[in-house]
């Protein structure tokens, strides 16, 4: 699809929809109108471009979007089997639109609120954050998030506050052919503790497209664990980008699972802005037929004394692809950094497909850094055990997918999801008698 | 215990097989009837894996020649998930981790399909909870032990006591044990050998293959083979186990420069 063609797709897509109105905060309108401009003026990806060269957009670009009709009522929403009950704080945004019906905000040492109220309550921090760690000067997609920017998630731990319980936040879609922009700002202040459960949820087969943006803030000592679950529709495109800094002696830890969406491409931008810092990136896709789920993670030891761990799994049924670019930046200042990183495939069907590719750049001299990347069917030893047990090749072969897939899930340190998504294991996997 | 005119288990009339173009199994032949402890014992690459893994059915392994009757079915026949339903058994040298499947989880799966395919009744979860952790008592099994990977991050005691504990759950007809004593501490031993005995019984049997003696003090064997070769070249009671482990294997080679059977 030429450059033209795509242009023409983002002024129509532009022009359909008119921005939210303006805001009584002068900064706002400012951003949300230099983000338009700049969206104008940049050309959205294509497969000729390096970093998109396995996931063609096309069929995103021969959408037409209509905008959102008024939202269905909460209570008719087929969110129960989505919502967390560990989580005593959540938010829910349902087409975009913020439902209070259906959330549980917070406004003390934690502060669970919409980024429209924090604008009133929070708004130093806000302008001090929003929009400084996903920058949408290179980036079409995260340009239109901005310039779109009505309301969204705020999550704000006070330094030294310990938030026990998950924070979930909730972005469900029920409309087809819609376009949907969320939104996240979490910050955690000095030596506080955050759990947030980030959900993308489609309530429809349909087309639709979803393009989101968070940022993340890990203060000092602090310690952020971000689960992240990607449950769109069969027919919707997912599109998102996570930006996040960590700061000294902090630790992130993120774990994602792409199950959704037709196409859905996540790009986790990591930067280790101080020294420190601990970093651990897990991610999991199940793929099913038709289905392309790409994943690129960016991870930027800055600065010195840096570890990061990531093990990325990809389950890929016949007719699916999966891809994941692992890119791992090591600047001339960062010695002492520790990195390992694995990807670890698996295709179960001929016709499934994968590229993987570990990119490692590195120019400090005293670096530990290792990577791997395996394709693979499964271990003759492991499958032999299991049969000699009783088990069919069939049952071996459908308990050793779920195994792959449940090593991810059973990171999550929410019981419930980790319930849930083994349960999807098990469906991707076909297992049998394994409730 | 040997008993005459003990039902047959197993009959085993010259095995030949190989791995990858090699022959490993040179003619093997072995009875063993309902009630009976045999031992196989032999040096290093002698072909005791092997013939264990040959007869639960391991692909890597090719049956050049030879048969096997097990229960009376024509074993080479069946593949190795129906050899297991059948009721036998391989205790894994080097049990197998398998990340991301809670032990519990294997454990009920493999014992409601072997119930299944013996016409008996399948247990929910909470009912083999209660059922399993009975079946770990004997083994002294830490509970925390069902909730974790198959055999990952296990102690070499812990995986040798959750083979036993699937002989327990699975009643095999007829089990082969390949080194469960190996890398035990004597404490450990004990409480596998005391799993072992407290399964065997009249209508089922055991052939322990191990490099050691000391095993055969707390499982008491009625035959010990000694394999040379890929074959076997002596069969004797438990005095020849006595006698391997103050003379090593040497002179049984020489002795057996004729063919055993």
């Amino acid at each position: 699809m030429s450059a033209i063609a795509t242009n023409r797709w983002l002024e129509s897509l532009l022009a359909a929809h008119s921005v939210a109105p303006p805001r009584p905060h002068a900064w706002v309108n400012q951003m949300r109108a230099a983000a338009l401009e700049r969206a104008h003026s940049l050309t959205l990806p294509t497969a000729r471009e390096e970093d998109w060269r396995f996931t063609d957009l096309s069929p995103l670009y021969q959408l037409a979007f209509k905008p959102v009709t008024s939202a269905s009522s909460p209570a008719g929403l087929a969110l129960e089997p989505v919502i967390a009950p560990e989580a005593q704080r959540r938010l829910v945004f349902v087409d975009g639109q913020f439902v209070p019906a259906l959330s549980a905000p917070a406004a003390d040492g934690l502060v669970v609120t919409t980024l429209a109220a924090g604008l009133d309550t929070h708004g130093e921090l806000l302008r001090a954050q929003l929009a400084q760690h996903a920058s949408f000067q290179d980036d079409a997609f995260r340009a239109i998030n901005t310039a779109y920017l009505a309301d969204g998630a705020l999550v704000i731990a006070r330094s030294n506050a310990a938030a026990a319980a998950p924070v979930q936040l909730i972005f469900a879609t029920t409309q087809a052919e819609v376009a949907i922009h969320p939104r996240c700002l979490i910050v955690a202040e000095q030596g506080a503790e955050l759990t947030v459960l980030e959900d993308h949820v489609g309530l429809h087969a349909g087309p639709y497209g979803v393009n989101a943006v968070a940022e993340i803030v890990v203060g000092a000592n602090a310690r952020v664990r971000h689960i992240r679950r990607q449950q769109e529709g069969s027919g919707a495109f997912h599109i998102a980008t996570c930006a996040v800094r960590v700061e000294r002696d902090a630790s992130y830890e993120s774990i994602s699972i792409a199950l959704g969406a037709r196409i859905s491409r996540y790009n986790l931008n990591v930067r280790q802005a101080q020294e420190g810092v601990r970093l651990r990136l897990d991610g999991l896709a199940l793929v099913a037929k038709r289905q392309l789920a790409d994943t690129h993670s960016f991870i930027d030891h800055a600065v010195a004394h840096g570890a990061s761990r990531q093990l990325h799994k990809c389950v890929v049924a016949g007719g699916g692809h999966a891809v994941f670019n692992g890119r791992i930046l090591v600047r001339a200042g960062a010695q002492r950094t520790d990195s390992a990183q694995e990807s670890r495939n698996l295709l179960l069907a001929p016709g499934a497909h994968v590229d993987t590719k570990p990119q490692l750049e590195i120019f400090a001299d005293d670096v530990k850094c290792s990577h791997g990347a395996a394709v693979g069917q499964f271990e003759e030893e492991q499958l032999f055990y299991l049969r000699s047990r009783g088990l069919s090749e069939g049952a071996a072969r459908a308990l050793l997918t779920y195994g792959f897939a449940a090593e991810i899930v059973d990171r999550i340190p929410i019981a419930s999801v980790v319930t849930a998504l083994r349960r999807k294991a098990l469906e991707q996997t076909h297992g049998e008698g394994l409730a | 215990m040997i008993r005459r005119g003990a039902k047959v288990l197993l009959d085993i009339r010259n095995l030949r097989a190989r791995v990858a173009g090699v022959e490993l199994l040179k003619g093997i032949d072995l009875t063993v009837r309902a009630g009976e402890v045999h031992a196989i014992m032999g040096p290093n690459g002698s072909g005791k894996s092997t013939f264990a893994k040959v007869l639960v059915g391991h692909s890597a392994y090719q049956v050049t020649s030879g048969e096997a009757l097990f229960d009376g079915a024509n074993l080479f026949a069946l593949p190795a998930e129906e050899r297991a339903r059948r009721g036998l058994f391989l205790g894994f040298q080097y049990p197998v981790e398998i990340p991301g499947v809670a032990n519990a989880q294997f454990l009920r799966l493999a014992y409601n399909t072997v119930q299944s395919a013996r016409g008996r009744e399948e247990l929910d979860p909470i009912e083999f909870d209660d059922f399993v952790r009975e079946k770990m008592k004997p083994l002294a099994i830490d509970p925390s032990f069902l909730g974790r990977s198959v055999n990952e991050g296990f102690s070499g005691g812990e995986k040798k006591r959750n083979e036993i504990l699937q002989m327990a759950l699975l009643e095999p007809q007829l089990a082969f044990l390949d080194e469960t004593d190996s890398g035990l501490d004597i404490d450990t031993l004990r409480v596998v050998a005391n799993g072992v005995n407290e399964l065997l019984t009249a209508d089922n049997a055991v052939v322990l293959v191990t490099h050691y003696q000391r095993l055969l003090n707390y499982i008491v064997p009625d035959y010990v083979h000694v394999m040379d070769s890929g074959r076997i070249v002596k069969t004797g009671d438990r005095a020849l186990a006595l006698e391997l482990e103050r003379r090593g294997y040497d002179w049984v080679g020489t002795a057996a420069a004729a063919p055993a059977s």
